[in-house]
C-alpha cells in the first residue's frame, strides 16, 4: 500500500515535471506567439466608470521591461479581436477588431458588428468605427471616441496581472511544498501592449450574458 | 495586306480593352484574411491546462469544439495537479469543472456587478476586472477541496494585488513603468 502510494506520488510528480514550464496568464503561452505580436498575455471585461458601460482590455507582448517598452509596436499584420457570444452557444455573433495602421501610427477600430466570417479566420468587418493615436511611451493616455459612444486606446500600460510564478515553479519541480507566506509579483515592473475598447452594452444584444473571447490573427 | 492590318488593330484595340479592364479601380482588391495564432479568455487556462503540443492545438480550437477535444484531457491534468480532487468550492465535480473551464470563454454579465470572483455566489464569472485576484481563485478551486479548506499552503499565492493602482476612469490601466 505504501509503495503503491509512492509510486502513484512518483507519476504525478513526473507529470508535472514533463507537463513543461508554465509560464503565467496566457503569456508566451505556445511556441507559435513567443515573442511575436500576437502573444495575448491576458482579456479583462468589466462594467465601467459608466455602469451602462463594459470595458474590453485586450493585452499582448509581455513582459516588456521599461528598457525595451519604448521600442515596442503594435504590428500591421496583426488583428486584435474581441469575440461576442450573445446567445450562449460559444459562437461569436459579434465581433470588435482591432487593427494597426503604421503609416499613421493609429489603432483603428471596426465593430462592434456581425461578421461575415467566423471561427479562425477573419477579415475585417464593415467600416472604421473609431481610430486613436498610439500613445507613446511616457506620453498621457490619448483617448478616441466614436460618434456611437465608444472610447478606445492603444499602447504600452503596465501589465495589471499579479502571480508569484517563481514559486509556483519551485512547487510543480518538488522544490517547493507551498506558497511563501508573502509572495512575490513575478509581473511587478513590467508592461504590456494594450488596447482598451469601452462600448455601450446595448450594443452588444443579449439577455444579460456574455461570453467574450480574445484572439490575435495573423495576416495571411 | 489590308486586311491584315485590319485585323491586328482589331486584335491590339482588344488587348487594350482587356487591359483597361484589368486596371478598372471599380475592381474590388483581393480580400485579406487574418488567420487565428492565439486566443485567451479566462485567465492561465492553456498555460496549467494543456501540455506540448496541445498548447499550439487549443489556441486554434473555436470555443465551440473546444469541450470535445479538451475535457478529458484538462480532467486528467487536474487530477495531476491534485490526485485528492473530489469537488470543489462551487461544488463541482472533475468532469463538470473541466467541462467549464476547457470551453475557453469569459462569462460577463450586462446587468450588474463584473467579476471573477468576489465571495458572493451570485457574482461569480460574471467577468474580471483588472484587480480580480484571478490566480487565487483558480489556485483555490484546484486545490481547495469543497470547503475551500484543503491544502492551505497552495490555494493562495499571497500576491494579492497589481504592483501599481488602476485608474477610475478609461483607460483605467496603470501607466506603464
Amino acid at each position: 500500500m505504501k509503495h503503491k502510494k509512492l509510486l502513484f506520488s512518483a507519476i504525478a510528480a513526473l507529470t508535472l515535471v514533463t507537463g513543461g514550464i508554465i509560464y503565467a496568464s496566457d503569456h508566451i503561452d505556445a511556441p507559435t506567439v513567443t515573442g511575436q505580436s500576437t502573444d495575448i498575455t491576458d482579456l479583462y471585461v468589466f462594467q465601467g466608470a459608466n455602469t451602462s458601460n463594459l470595458v474590453l482590455v485586450g493585452n499582448t507582448q509581455g513582459l516588456l521591461t521599461p528598457a525595451t517598452t519604448g521600442a515596442a509596436k503594435f504590428d500591421e499584420n496583426t488583428l486584435i479581436q474581441f469575440s461576442i457570444d450573445n446567445n450562449n452557444d460559444n459562437i461569436e455573433d459579434l465581433v470588435i477588431q482591432c487593427k494597426y495602421d503604421a503609416a499613421s501610427n493609429t489603432m483603428k477600430v471596426y465593430g462592434p458588428v456581425a461578421p461575415s466570417e467566423k471561427g479562425t479566420r477573419s477579415k475585417l468587418e464593415g467600416n472604421e468605427i473609431a481610430s486613436v493615436a498610439v500613445t507613446a511611451y511616457g506620453s498621457s493616455a490619448v483617448i478616441g471616441t466614436a460618434s456611437n459612444g465608444m472610447s478606445v486606446f492603444a499602447g504600452p500600460r503596465d501589465d495589471p496581472f499579479f502571480f508569484d510564478l517563481d514559486q509556483y515553479h519551485k512547487v510543480l519541480d518538488g522544490t517547493a511544498t507551498g506558497f511563501k507566506s508573502t509572495g512575490t509579483d513575478a509581473f511587478a515592473g513590467t508592461n504590456v501592449m494594450s488596447v482598451v475598447v469601452e462600448v455601450p452594452k446595448a450594443m452588444l444584444g443579449g439577455t444579460g450574458k456574455l461570453n467574450v473571447w480574445l484572439t490575435t490573427r495573423k495576416k495571411v | 495586306m489590308k486586311t491584315t492590318i485590319k485585323l491586328l488593330t482589331l486584335i491590339i484595340s482588344g488587348s487594350i480593352f482587356f487591359a483597361a479592364c484589368k486596371k478598372d479601380p471599380k475592381t474590388p482588391a483581393a480580400t485579406v484574411y487574418y488567420q487565428q495564432q492565439d486566443q485567451a479568455a479566462r485567465p492561465a487556462i492553456n498555460t496549467v491546462f494543456n501540455v506540448g503540443a496541445d498548447k499550439e492545438t487549443f489556441n486554434v480550437t473555436v470555443p465551440s469544439a473546444m469541450a470535445a477535444a479538451f475535457q478529458t484531457k484538462f480532467q486528467a491534468r487536474l487530477l495531476a495537479l491534485n490526485p485528492a480532487y473530489t469537488t470543489n468550492a462551487l461544488t463541482q465535480d472533475a468532469v463538470t469543472f473541466t467541462g467549464l473551464l476547457a470551453t475557453d470563454v469569459l462569462n460577463v454579465s450586462t446587468t450588474g456587478k463584473t467579476t471573477f470572483f468576489d465571495g458572493v455566489p451570485a457574482n461569480t464569472l460574471s467577468g474580471r476586472t483588472l484587480n480580480d485576484d484571478v490566480i487565487d481563485v483558480e489556485l483555490l478551486l484546484i486545490f481547495g477541496g469543497p470547503l475551500g479548506t484543503s491544502n492551505p499552503s497552495l490555494t493562495s499565492d499571497h500576491v494579492d494585488a497589481n504592483d501599481k493602482v488602476f485608474l477610475t476612469a478609461f483607460p483605467y490601466e496603470a501607466t506603464p513603468f
